[in-house]
């Protein structure tokens, strides 16, 4: 049920926003600095995200075969790999490093 | 994201030829949507094929659609990540096709599924996929100078304001040929990603446990796939360090789902530290920066200080 809420609310949240931007006058969001905000957020966002999913289970901090498998991901992007190599290598070695064990 | 800081400067006209190709790059590698399946791939032809033309100079309609098309199936395919994805964290078929359908960013519904999959309290987890999606209002309000929609289609259209929509229409010279990419690449970037997201939901189901095929690695690796291309600059970098620091040393103590809204401060905390900075040089001939976006950005800045400042400063303590 919470699944369904948190769902709903993310639905509701994210149509508002894109919907948002099409109704206002275009002034209004056009400050630097929220632009700036806007730009930056995401970034924060991500790399949180990219940390946290990595290194953690539940709530506490762990170093497992996930560390590999995204290592792995930013090695190909640091070789220009499309983004579905990317993905795939990190599933890939995560897979391959559990598989030895690790 | 530096480019779409700098383009409320460029008069409209101009932002046609001269902000389109960054801000196709931009919004297509920053973009946490769906998947963004060409982050680091080969570029579909808008971005720096049709960039140099001049304004107003009308492009076939087939051109269009054949851009349209490259940007809608590429980022449509890793909509299959998805699926296996939101699967493997324990959401069903119906929750994981609801979220495509009807959320349809994306970098929210990757972040919503590792939240709910961490055991999140369900509004925090909805509050970091919304403010993943915040960035869609902004290309919501590019797009209806662009496009010049009836308002009755605003509604419509607004489900389809996402990174790749954008930056496929932001490339176009017309606002025949925008409307016409942003169409396309949204109608067939909406039935892909949902039917590869069931494909993947479907998968992972036959396969049963994701995790010993790697798949709680696809999530992070979209993330840092989608976050790469945006550190171009010392300030992006700045942001993503303190958010990682902020987010894991947070993660131990406070409930699942907070840290990263926690994290999401760094944002604002490194403006405002380099509007410190910034303030500080200009006695000492800062005047170059004066007059860019970014010497806005830094007044405007400053003069959020006053409220936001022990905010910040207990933040930091905290932090260490």
């Amino acid at each position: 049920m919470s699944i369904w809420i948190a769902i709903g609310a993310t639905a509701v949240g994210c149509y508002l926003v894109k919907l948002v931007g099409l109704l206002v006058p275009a002034d209004t969001l056009e400050r630097p600095l929220v632009q700036r905000l806007a730009a930056l957020l995401p970034v924060a966002l991500l790399a949180a995200l990219t940390a946290q999913q990595t290194f953690s289970t539940g709530q506490s901090l762990v170093l497992d075969a996930r560390a590999a498998g995204v290592g792995a991901a930013a090695l190909a992007l640091l070789l220009r790999a499309p983004f579905l190599v990317v993905v795939g290598v990190a599933v890939a070695v995560t897979a391959g490093v559990r598989a030895l064990g690790g | 994201m530096a480019e779409q800081t700098a383009r409320p400067d460029i008069p409209a006209g101009e932002a046609y030829a001269t902000a389109a190709p960054s801000t196709a790059l931009a919004a297509r590698t920053e973009g946490p949507t769906p998947g963004r399946g060409d982050a680091a791939g080969p570029r579909p032809g808008p971005v720096p094929g049709d960039a140099p033309s001049a304004p107003g100079e009308p492009k076939p309609d087939s051109a269009v659609v054949r851009d349209a098309l490259g940007v809608g199936i590429a980022v449509g395919l890793s909509g299959f990540a998805f699926g296996v994805t939101s699967a493997g964290s324990g959401l069903t078929l119906l929750q994981t096709c609801v979220l495509s359908l009807l959320v349809f960013t994306g970098a929210s519904q990757f972040a919503l599924v590792g939240a709910i999959a961490a055991g999140g309290n369900p509004l925090a987890a909805a509050a970091g996929a919304f403010f993943l999606g915040v960035r869609n209002a902004f290309y919501g309000l590019r797009l209806s100078q662009l496009l010049a929609l009836p308002r009755f289609v605003r509604p419509l259209a607004a489900h389809w304001v996402i990174d790749e929509t954008t930056a496929v229409a932001l490339a176009q010279p017309t606002r025949r040929s925008a409307r016409l990419g942003f169409t396309v690449t949204g109608l067939t970037l909406y039935v892909l990603w949902n039917l590869t997201t069931l494909l993947g939901a479907l998968g992972a189901e036959a396969i049963g446990d994701t995790d010993a095929w790697g798949i709680d690695a696809a999530g992070p690796a979209v993330f840092l796939a989608l976050l790469a291309p945006m550190l171009r600059t010392a300030t992006e970098r700045a942001v993503a360090g303190l958010a990682v620091l902020l987010g894991l040393g947070f993660l131990p103590v406070l409930p699942a789902g907070v840290p990263v809204l926690v994290a999401a401060v760094a944002a604002p905390a490194v403006l405002w530290l380099k509007g410190r900075a910034i303030g500080d040089g200009v006695s000492g001939g800062g005047s170059t920066r004066g007059g860019s976006t970014r010497g806005g950005s830094t007044r405007d800045g400053s003069t959020r200080d006053g409220v936001g400042r022990t905010k910040k400063a207990q933040r930091k303590e905290r932090e260490r």
